[in-house]
């Protein structure tokens, strides 16, 4: 039979860019071959929960895969925390399962609205990476549906090529169905927080260096708004699991249980003169004021990890022409010059992002295109408006100078120029690409745009 | 805790129609035609919930196989305390408009196969004077249109015989559910533009079951169909047959 598609206008989370695709929503396994094989589309590409910012999960004119419906845990080992489960599977899921039962995702995004395929896919980082790298460590096999139909597994030893190729593969090396996971084991839902307030970029970076090793977690946000003696001021927040006798004495029969929160929604897309220089920098200083230094604050994992998702649709907070947000990482080495750069630019040409966030990032987990390396990232919302691209060129440029590279589950539009500059194992990665997929059945607009895929279609 | 038949488990309406019951700590068998779907069903639901999960495999076009699937399920349960339908297709709507073969195939998965095997379980449970049976039809029941009536009719079919199981088997202590389900966000309805009151399967399933454990007789769900239905069945026919709907 012919499977069930539907056309529509798909964004990635950021809104832009948009883009007419032809969506299947296999509910079996067998479904997702068939699509492959009888879809009637020249090329296809796998769609978690449409988180990834830019165009990482859209193909023009082409299929795509929702593989939100396969969704099941397929074994669990009480003893070790292993995971084997579908890739459709949601890091929501995954917390409201095992927290109860004494485990948490080892890496986790910042949203829980995505799903374990995607988040291998995008080898996404979290607060730990400076401690423990992106999920793909965690990774302990994959079973992927490839092109040509066949299932196979691949892991650190088995298929090591093809393992190291869909870290962080973008969803373009086989459609993950099976994703073997270590979670990690806590004794409560909480975590506690240390707050420190940094004076200027100096003091930020330093915090970082002498503080982040007795951490697990760490993040810190960035005022991009203020100048002068206060230029690159910041509150970081220092993180580790909580255990039971950090809780107070009433909390402690039931650890894992956390307040509810109620969900807010943005309604409606905010009119675009809402986030403006002003306003911005009236938020900031909200923030910075609002966030002393505290130590051995109890937060829920929800707050903690989270603090987006229970604002449903923030995405609409940009406006209707939607928001792109700019990743990059900076080696060590001249990173400190750099990320003063990309902040004083985007200052000089006004172009102030709503949210910054900081971290230090420690070693990469092997992903031939995977983003993360030893170094400093920042992460920069900005509103679709016009002149944005042109500052973002310069701040890539910058990027490019320090030896670092963007991040592509977030970017909507860095030159092909540029990716092939940043990504020095893409050579590698196309081997493998060339091996699994010769005729290049598996694509996207991301894939595209960055010429990714030798001869792209 | 009681001992609850699913046929049909791997449709998402049935799965989590078994997730509600193992909710509850009740101890399911589910049944359906596709091993390796079965077997990841049933999985999920020994991990989420540390249910007790049995399976095996059942296809509702081969009557003759039936009671020796029921002597299995009773064997593996060790007694059963309910039976609920859900197994049903829409694949091969087409061609049944033209193909003999195909309008029987479409009436053998949807109403044939529920008829025999809940005729086991009806003379099982009357025996035990107690028990309940539950099956999903559909609003397509309800009345017979030109875009669907192959499968209208059968599920139509389904619906009067749960009635008269009902009818059956309320003076011997035993509840008979029809359930009538509107549109469900599932691959029978993906790709069809905007169809009205459509619900998610869990939805459905949480309605649906709901509906069972209250002991109802006939539950439209989403709950909305039920005035959907009075309408569209109040039409008179000189009128309905002209509509397009």
């Amino acid at each position: 039979m012919k499977p069930s598609v539907q056309q529509r206008e798909t964004t990635g989370w950021g809104r832009y860019p948009r883009a007419l695709c032809y969506l299947f929503r296999p509910e079996r396994v067998r479904e997702v071959a068939e699509v492959l094989q009888h879809g009637g589309m020249s090329s296809y590409l796998p769609r978690g929960l449409g988180r990834a910012y830019g165009d990482a999960a859209l193909n023009s004119e082409q299929g795509v895969l929702l593989m939100e419906r396969l969704d099941r845990y397929l074994a669990f080992d009480t003893e070790t925390g292993l995971l084997r489960c579908e890739g459709g599977v949601a890091l929501a899921d995954i917390i409201a399962t095992f927290l109860p039962r004494g485990w948490f995702l080892p890496v986790t995004p910042g949203t829980k609205f995505c799903t374990v395929g995607a988040c291998v896919a995008c080898d996404v980082h979290g607060k730990n990476h400076h401690h423990d790298g992106s999920i793909g460590n965690f990774v302990r096999s994959l079973t992927l549906l490839l092109p040509n139909g066949e299932t196979v597994r691949c892991s650190r030893e088995q298929n090591a090529d093809l393992f190291y190729a869909t870290i962080g593969g973008m969803g373009l090396t086989g459609i993950i169905l099976e994703v073997e996971l270590q979670l990690r084991r806590v004794e409560t839902a909480w975590i506690v927080v240390d707050y420190v307030r940094t004076r200027d970029l100096d003091e930020t970076l330093r915090t970082f260096h002498e503080r982040d090793a007795n951490y697990l977690y760490s993040v810190a946000w960035l005022d991009c708004v203020a100048q002068g003696r206060g230029f690159g001021r910041g509150v970081l927040m220092f993180g580790r699991h909580a255990v039971t006798d950090d809780l107070p004495p009433a909390r402690r029969p039931n650890p894992f249980v956390i307040p509810r929160k109620r969900d807010k929604s943005v309604p409606f897309d905010l009119p675009e003169f809402v986030l403006n220089p002003l306003s911005l920098q009236a938020f900031n200083n909200l923030y910075y004021a609002t966030h002393p230094a505290r130590e051995g604050i109890l937060v829920d994992y929800n707050t903690y990890f989270y603090p987006l998702d229970s604002i449903l649709q923030w995405n609409r907070a940009y406006g209707k022409r939607g928001f792109v947000q700019w990743q990059c990482v900076l080696p060590y080495e001249n990173g400190v010059k750099s990320l003063d750069d990309i902040l004083r630019t985007a200052q000089q040409r006004r172009t102030y992002p709503f949210l910054s966030v900081l971290k230090r990032m420690g070693e990469s987990s092997g992903g031939m295109l995977s983003f993360p390396m030893p170094g400093y990232t920042i992460a920069l919302d900005f509103p679709v408006r016009r002149g944005l691209f042109e500052v973002l060129n310069e701040l890539d440029a910058i990027v490019l100078e320090a030896g670092g590279r963007l991040y592509l589950a977030k970017d909507a539009r860095m030159s092909a120029e540029t990716f092939h500059a940043t990504y020095a194992l893409l050579p590698r990665w196309r081997e493998v690409k060339a091996q699994v997929d010769p005729q290049g059945l598996l694509q996207s607009d991301l894939a595209r745009r960055l010429q990714i895929v030798e001869g792209g279609k | 805790m009681r001992r609850v038949l699913i046929v049909g488990a791997t449709s998402p309406l049935a799965r989590y129609m078994a997730h509600e019951f193992a909710k509850q700590g009740d101890a399911l068998f589910l049944a359906a035609r596709d091993e390796d779907e079965l077997e990841r069903v049933a999985s999920d639901m020994r991990i989420r919930f540390g249910a007790t999960v049995h399976t095996g495999l059942f296809d509702a076009a081969a009557i003759e196989t039936h009671e020796a699937f029921w002597q299995q399920v009773l064997q593996a349960m060790d007694g059963l305390d309910g039976v609920v339908w859900v197994a049903g297709s829409m694949d091969g709507l087409e061609e049944a408009f033209r193909d003999p073969r195909a309008v029987r195939r479409l009436i053998d998965v949807n109403f044939t196969g529920a008829a025999s095997l809940l005729t086991l379980a009806a003379c099982y449970f009357e025996q035990q004077g107690s028990g309940f049976i539950a099956g999903v039809s559909s609003v397509a029941g309800d009345r017979g249109r030109g875009q669907n009536y192959p499968y209208g009719a059968a599920k139509g079919g389904l619906s009067l015989f749960l009635q008269g199981l009902r009818n059956r088997l309320s003076k011997k202590g035993v509840q008979v559910t029809t359930i009538k389900p509107g549109f469900i966000d599932t691959r029978m309805t993906w790709g069809r533009d905007k169809l009205p009151f459509l619900a998610s399967p869990q939805r459905v399933a949480q309605e649906s079951v709901q509906a069972i454990l209250r002991g109802k007789d006939i539950a439209y769900v989403p709950a909305v169909w039920w005035l959907v239905m009075l309408v569209i069945r109040a039409i008179p026919e000189r009128v309905f047959k002209r509509m397009n709907i």
